[in-house]
């Protein structure tokens, strides 16, 4: 047993080419789960790092980090998170930093049900619109702004259900279960081509990255409104070196790779906005 | 505590009535063919009734979701039938709840079937009872520590239910949101005191509930002395 784990470590050392390749556990909010597991892949050939990746809401890693979970970087939905991760000494001051500035969109798995303003929020055609947790998941309060800057706060209150984070409000939306929800415009980009509003997904030849099919054969990714900036707080999505990974040249590689053009090429693919 | 964290004390406690009651309805017949079978079907009915004990909640709500929804054949027979869907609602919750706690109501009937010997039925047979007669004078009151046990187990079990709920129930205040909903979204929240003062509630409640169980367990009475 030993001798085969031994063999085992000597052909991973073998096949490794980087002497230095290390490992980073990374947590990442829900919504950036996808365009993160495309960026791991090409952080990974290009300098033999590999990330072990967690992904769900936000506000769940806060607690966990605190309470000293082993993640040495967090890529959040929000900044405030890593602020305050940072000014409880759990993260490293000054290594945080906007990678991606999320978009809000109205999505249906079916086809031509949702219109381009939007408008089908008020249409009371519908039983269930899923969003994320609001206390939890950034997405959600920005879902209940847009909702609110509607004023159909209290004609919608008894149709809401949420998710615990914006994958399971895309989940709840995926299999039909709610007819519309408020998910990211990367979660939706991810699933496949949609009809929606193509200007901003930066023309159509970036329009799918070619992310995993949402249950394959069956929903498609439907139709969507993408929410104007007006109706919500801008979603700054901030990442930071936790105090774990401090002394782990991995985890600074990853950061700077995030700040990239390589990268920032994958994140606007995926519909966010950067930090100019 | 809140007018929220009330509301879902009591759809805990109505989630958790409701789903006995209808276990106890339709899981006694099954125990109770379970108990005096010797069809080769057994191990497979067995088997069926006790999976929810292995496989993990999200298993079972994955399912639920997916036959439940637009597509699945439940969810096209509810809507079909003009109820419309069951995820979201409380009656999804009930129908997640009555597989989830099954095994907990049939299994301890099954056993007080069991313990019952084939003699006494017999005996009772040759006094001219007839089938019904012998069920409801002489089974049920030998086997009432069974069903007090199957209860006790079935309410508090539904009680601790928190994956399927998860998935199905989409978190709705006063429809969906259980204790243990409620209790996880205090602690997402970080609103530790909310979630410290439902969670040391449940606490309370589990120990209460296992020590009036193991109380029950020990034989007493007349019934007892009939089952050991």
């Amino acid at each position: 047993m030993r001798q085969a784990f031994r063999s085992l470590v000597g052909a991973a050392a073998l096949l490794c080419s980087c002497a230095q390749a290390a490992e980073v556990q990374v947590a990442v909010a829900a919504n950036f789960a996808v365009p993160l597991a495309k960026v791991s892949a090409a952080f990974s050939a290009a300098t033999g790092h590999t990330l072990k990746i967690a992904a769900g809401a936000t506000g769940k890693f806060y607690s966990q980090i605190v309470a000293g979970a082993p993640f040495e970087v967090l890529i959040a939905a929000d900044a405030e998170t890593p602020k305050k991760l940072v000014s409880e000494g759990h993260a490293v001051a000054g290594s945080d930093f906007t990678y991606a500035i999320g978009k809000l969109v109205l999505w249906s798995a079916k086809p031509d049900f949702v219109d381009s303003q939007g408008a089908v929020l008020g249409s009371g055609r519908f039983a269930h619109l899923a969003i994320a947790n609001p206390k939890a998941a950034p997405y959600g309060a920005a879902a209940l702004q847009v909702i609110q800057a509607r004023g159909l706060t209290e004609a919608l209150a008894p149709k809401l259900v949420t998710g615990q984070s914006i994958a399971q409000a895309f989940q709840f939306v995926g299999t039909g279960n709610a007819e519309l929800g408020f998910v990211a415009l990367s979660q939706v980009i991810a699933a496949g081509p949609a009809q929606g509003d193509q200007r901003a997904l930066g023309g159509p030849e970036s329009k799918a990255p070619g992310g995993p099919a949402f249950l394959p054969g069956k929903a498609g990714p439907g139709s969507y409104w993408l929410v104007p900036q007006a109706l919500y707080g801008e979603i700054r999505q901030d990442a930071v070196l936790l105090q774990r990974g401090a002394g782990n040249p991995a985890a600074k590689a990853l950061l700077a790779y995030l700040k990239s053009p390589a990268a920032q090429l994958v994140i606007k693919s995926f519909g966010y906005g950067i930090d100019p | 505590m809140t007018a929220d964290d009330w509301s879902a004390v009591r759809l805990t406690a109505q989630l958790a009535a409701l789903t006995t009651l209808l276990l106890l309805v339709a899981g006694t017949p099954v125990a109770w063919w379970l108990a005096r079978t010797r069809s080769r079907l057994k191990p497979l009915v067995a088997a069926a009734v006790a999976m929810p004990i292995v496989l993990p909640p999200t298993v079972l709500g994955f399912y639920l979701l997916l036959l439940m929804g637009p597509q699945g054949p439940i969810g096209q027979l509810t809507q079909a039938l003009g109820l419309g869907r069951l995820p979201f609602s409380f009656a999804g919750l009930v129908v997640a709840s009555v597989l989830y706690s099954m095994p907990f109501v049939v299994q301890p009937l099954q056993q007080a079937f069991e313990a019952i010997p084939e003699r006494t039925l017999e005996a009772a047979a040759t006094l001219r009872a007839g089938p019904w007669d012998r069920f409801f004078s002489v089974v049920l009151p030998l086997a009432r520590p069974g069903f007090l046990t199957a209860s006790v187990l079935g309410f508090a079990h539904t009680v601790g239910e928190f994956g399927v709920v998860l998935m199905i129930g989409g978190n709705i205040p006063g429809v969906t949101r259980v204790l243990s909903v409620a209790i996880y979204g205090h602690v997402e929240a970080l609103e530790f005191e909310s979630a410290h003062r439902l969670a040391a509630g449940m606490v309370v409640f589990a120990m209460a509930v296992l020590v009036a169980l193991y109380m029950l367990g020990r034989p007493t009475g007349r019934a007892a002395q009939g089952l050991r």
